[in-house]
């Protein structure tokens, strides 16, 4: 009973911290409140026609919502990025803020989950993907292992950090027997997740476009190079408005990770760019779609050309430690570089894969505001789960939270 | 079937209790000898049995009738006038026939023939004494009914294809019962060539988000 | 320590409590609807009511006696298609024809069997297809034509991908789809290289009067909103021992369907005496829809 008592003490100082703060904070809280009442009302909307009201028809039948969805299950893969020099390497700044980088998985997943739900004809038969229940066609369907790798990382992370932060909140100390093997175990999890998503286009053979190898590691190193970001942003933003303290050195560390990762990522590109216009097959239509235009249709190429130009850009701001230092160009960066894999990894990646068709025909695809705006809600909550979850962990793991050291030991 | 008598015989003379004088070495081999000799010309005369000519496909007969009559269920021929048929209705007595080859102008002039021209006219397919019948270059008269014999003279492929149901439309059941077509039903004989068609409407291009 | 017990007893009432109920919960969710079972996984029995409720809905909904069939692959069949495109000339009859039997979405309009023009000079090239053609007669000069639909591949990429099970491949070798068992997904659209998947992105409509009252669970019955279907090479037909719909029509012939394990059948005739190929060989689908020239 001394738990439940614990456990409702938690949760009360859960509530009390979320719904507490600067009216900068609940600017914040009430524009993602909006973007989540925009995405309902969107969704209503598909729901009441079907999903006719998306842009997406036969030729090109996976668009905003997968795109989306890809990109974020790498952001939600990149937190192995602070967990590995945090865990592996016992590096005591980073050890600190390796927690964020869990929120950030836990709030990601979510949103993976949702743009998928969005995205089914019948999203009241989801149900026919569990295991026993529904009838999960594992081991040869890649989506079955999707859904089995995405809930078991979900669950893994909030095992991970409900134990560490309630034990943090208790005062207590972490049994490292019991949480550093988890943790250690989100690591290939991570790459998991990711790489069973890759998998998933890697595996289609009627899609030459994904059928190649390098994609795996593509998404990797995608993943690792947007996905700490955010956590770069945040950290900056927490250092400031709470008395959380996160060294430079930290950051510069996840910032000089992320650069090697940025180059990992435009060497593969310019892999793939090599082979499919050196050896010129009839495939190279998908990277012409891209970079070029087929037959008029050219709706794409400026965002593909943004998109190398801000990683490019991205990564000599990384690299050069004058500007990886500098806050302004640091910030840049990591906008700039969460840009450019959001479009390359996202409509960057679905749509070539689809243009043209199977039997070569171009649809040229664009998101409805249906779509933009379901999207958009998705976004809120994913943001809102983040916000929540950072408001109360946050002074748990500033000792501010009020718990009275040692009782009930 | 003459070898083995023989062999069987001379075998079975070789060797047996009731034998008082066995056969020399030398007579069995002349007797060997013609028997081979025999068989030889004897099957020179024959064709070797149908089943050794099936190669890969296990059948004893095939799946489509030969030349019988009745087998090829065809509807009737769409003659261009339901009184045009029978055509010794004017073809009679009273007209005799005019071998010569001719461009028709009292009668038939509506028919341009575009079938190999340059070498046929009407009389190489529509018999000369009797017009209610086609002939083969045999002679041999055919009707109307069985026109794709016909055909099948000189288009031997598409006649082979199409017993076996695999020239022309075909309906009916995959495992049973077919309908055939005559050649004419679809390729109206003066001007075989299959004439265009108005297609359907194609499909409607998509467009985003209606 | 007696209150201890006492608790432990009632926490394992509740959790055995909670645990019955579901179970018999879950028997009767699995029976309704909503609850529906994969096809493959239900009895007899559990098909024919499930036949029975929709031969019910369907006849309520479009004003006419609707037949639901659930009929099984006939022992010991394996059906092949061969089209000979010598001689198809892009009439689109075939089309049609199958939106009509197979009771296809007028509203927004779905076909399952497209019809690619080709370039006679460049050969099979899908870069190149046009399946928007219109003309006054065809062929078009200088054009021929390729149908296309699904191709009930032996090793079915579609069938791999399927996350559900929801798509499989019967004994007589025709790929289905549970239409009552699909979450809409389209995985299997990515995954068929054919392009011959199609997805219900509204809700599908049929004038009662254009409606074919004569169906199968797995295939010309009317599909719902938000799942994907394709040509099942008439199941509802071939199950009974005739052609396909597309096959009647072709005003030339061009079209050719059977049992390849018959010795005497066309497809057996057309694989021994014409040289047939299938599309995208490279990708190892092995087809049984074989195309052939047969001129």
């Amino acid at each position: 009973m001394e738990m439940l008592r614990e456990i409702r003490r938690f949760v009360a100082h859960s509530l009390r911290a979320v719904t507490r703060g600067s009216p900068r904070y609940w600017a914040w809280v009430g524009l993602l409140g909006a973007m989540i009442v925009v995405g309902v009302l969107a969704y209503v909307h598909q729901m009441s026609r079907g999903l006719i009201t998306t842009g997406m028809r036969d030729q090109v039948s996976w668009a905003f919502y997968i795109g989306n969805f890809t990109f974020l299950v790498g952001v939600a893969a990149a937190a192995v990025l602070l967990v590995v020099p945090a865990y592996v390497y016992h590096w005591k700044p980073i050890k600190e803020v390796a927690v964020l980088g869990e929120l950030l998985a836990i709030s990601a997943i979510v949103m993976c989950m949702l743009l998928v739900l969005v995205d089914v004809g019948r999203p009241e038969r989801t149900w026919h993907l569990m295991p026993f229940i529904g009838r999960l066609n594992v081991p040869s369907s890649l989506l079955g292992w999707d859904v089995l790798v995405l809930n078991l990382y979900l669950a893994l992370n909030l095992v991970i950090v409900t134990y560490l932060v309630f034990t943090l909140f208790r005062r207590k100390k972490v049994a490292n027997a019991f949480f550093v093997p988890m943790v250690l175990f989100s690591i290939p999890a991570a790459l998991g997740i990711h790489t069973v998503t890759a998998f998933l286009y890697n595996g289609l053979a009627g899609r030459p476009f994904w059928n190649a190898s390098i994609l795996a590691p593509r998404f990797i190193a995608s993943a690792f190079c947007s996905g700490p970001a955010v956590l770069l942003v945040l950290m900056q933003i927490l250092r400031k408005t709470t008395k959380f303290e996160i060294q430079d050195a930290a950051i510069w560390k996840v910032a000089e990770l992320m650069a090697y990762a940025m180059f990992l990522n435009l060497f593969l590109l310019g892999a793939e760019v090599f082979k499919e216009y050196y050896s010129n097959t009839e495939h190279v239509v998908h990277m012409r779609y891209m970079f070029t235009g087929l037959k008029g249709h050219t709706a794409i190429v400026p965002w593909m050309w943004l998109s190398v130009f801000c990683s490019i850009t991205a990564f000599v701001l990384f690299l050069v430690p004058g500007t990886r230092r500098h806050p302004v160009t640091l910030n840049l960066g990591c906008l700039l570089i969460f840009s450019a894999v959001y479009i390359e990894k996202g409509m960057g990646l679905v749509i070539p894969g689809m243009t043209p068709d199977t039997l070569g025909e171009i649809y040229e695809y664009w998101p409805t505001w249906t779509e933009l705006g379901v999207t958009l809600g998705v976004f809120g909550l994913g943001g809102l789960v983040f916000t929540f979850l950072v408001k109360a962990t946050i002074p748990i793991l500033l000792g501010e939270h009020g718990h009275p050291a040692g009782a009930g030991a | 079937m003459g070898l083995r008598v023989v062999v069987r015989g001379a075998a079975g003379r070789v060797g047996s209790a009731t034998e008082e004088r066995p056969l020399s070495t030398t007579r069995l081999v002349l007797l060997g000898g013609l028997a081979l000799g025999a068989f030889g010309l004897a099957g020179c005369g024959q064709s070797p049995p149908r089943e050794a000519l099936q190669g890969a496909v296990p059948t004893t007969e095939p799946a489509w009738p030969e030349d019988d009559k009745s087998a090829f269920p065809v509807p009737p021929p769409p003659f261009s006038s339901p009184d045009i048929f029978p055509c010794s209705g004017c073809h009679d007595k009273t007209l005799p026939p005019d071998p010569k080859r001719r461009v028709l102008t009292m009668a038939h002039d509506d028919i341009v023939l575009k079938h190999d021209e340059r070498h046929r006219w009407c009389l190489d397919c529509h018999d000369t004494q009797n017009r209610d019948m086609l002939h083969l270059a045999s002679g041999e008269l055919v009707d109307f009914k069985e026109s794709y014999r016909l055909c099948g003279q000189c288009h031997g492929d598409k006649y082979r294809d199409w017993r076996a149901g695999v020239h022309g439309r075909r309906t009916g059941m995959w495992n049973g019962e077919k309908q055939y077509l005559l050649c004419v039903n679809c390729h109206y004989s003066h001007d075989p060539h299959f004439k265009p068609l108005k297609p359907l409407p194609p499909p409607t291009a998509p467009r985003s988000g209606s | 320590m007696s209150t201890d017990v006492s608790r432990r007893e009632l926490l394992a009432c509740v959790v055995g409590g909670c645990v019955a109920a579901s179970t018999t919960g879950c028997t009767d969710f699995l029976h309704t609807e909503f609850g529906r079972k994969n096809f493959r996984d239900m009895t007899k029995e559990e098909i024919a009511e499930v036949v029975k409720d929709l031969e019910k809905d369907l006849s309520a909904k479009y004003g006419k006696p609707v037949t639901v069939g659930a009929e099984e692959p006939i022992p010991g069949v394996d059906f092949g298609y061969a089209l000979d495109i010598s001689r198809c000339i892009g009439c689109r009859r075939c089309v049609y024809a199958c939106v009509k039997e197979n009771n296809q979405s007028r509203d927004p309009q779905l076909h399952w069997i497209r019809v690619l023009e080709m370039d006679k000079e460049r050969g099979i090239d899908f870069d190149d297809a046009n399946p928007y053609y219109d003309a006054e007669t065809v062929p078009r000069p200088g054009h021929f034509y390729l149908p296309v639909a699904c191709q009930q591949c032996r090793d079915a990429p579609c069938v791999k991908t399927c996350p559900t099970g929801a798509t499989w491949q019967e004994k007589d070798g025709i790929v289905l789809i549970d239409q009552d068992w699909c979450i809409g997904c389209r995985c299997c659209m990515a995954a068929c290289p054919y392009g011959a998947r199609h997805f219900n992105w509204t809700e599908p409509t049929i004038p009662a009067e254009e409606m074919n009252p004569k169906t199968h669970v797995l295939g010309n019955r009317p599909r719902p909103r938000g799942v994907v279907e394709k040509c099942t090479f008439c199941v509802q037909r071939v199950r009974n021992g005739r052609y396909p719909a597309c096959v009647e029509i072709c005003p030339v012939g061009a079209r050719k369907f059977g049992d390849m394990r018959d010795p005497k059948s066309e497809i057996r005739y057309i694989l021994e005496n014409k040289r047939v190929f299938v599309l995208k060989s490279e990708l190892n689908t092995r087809p049984r829809f074989y195309y052939f020239y047969g001129l």
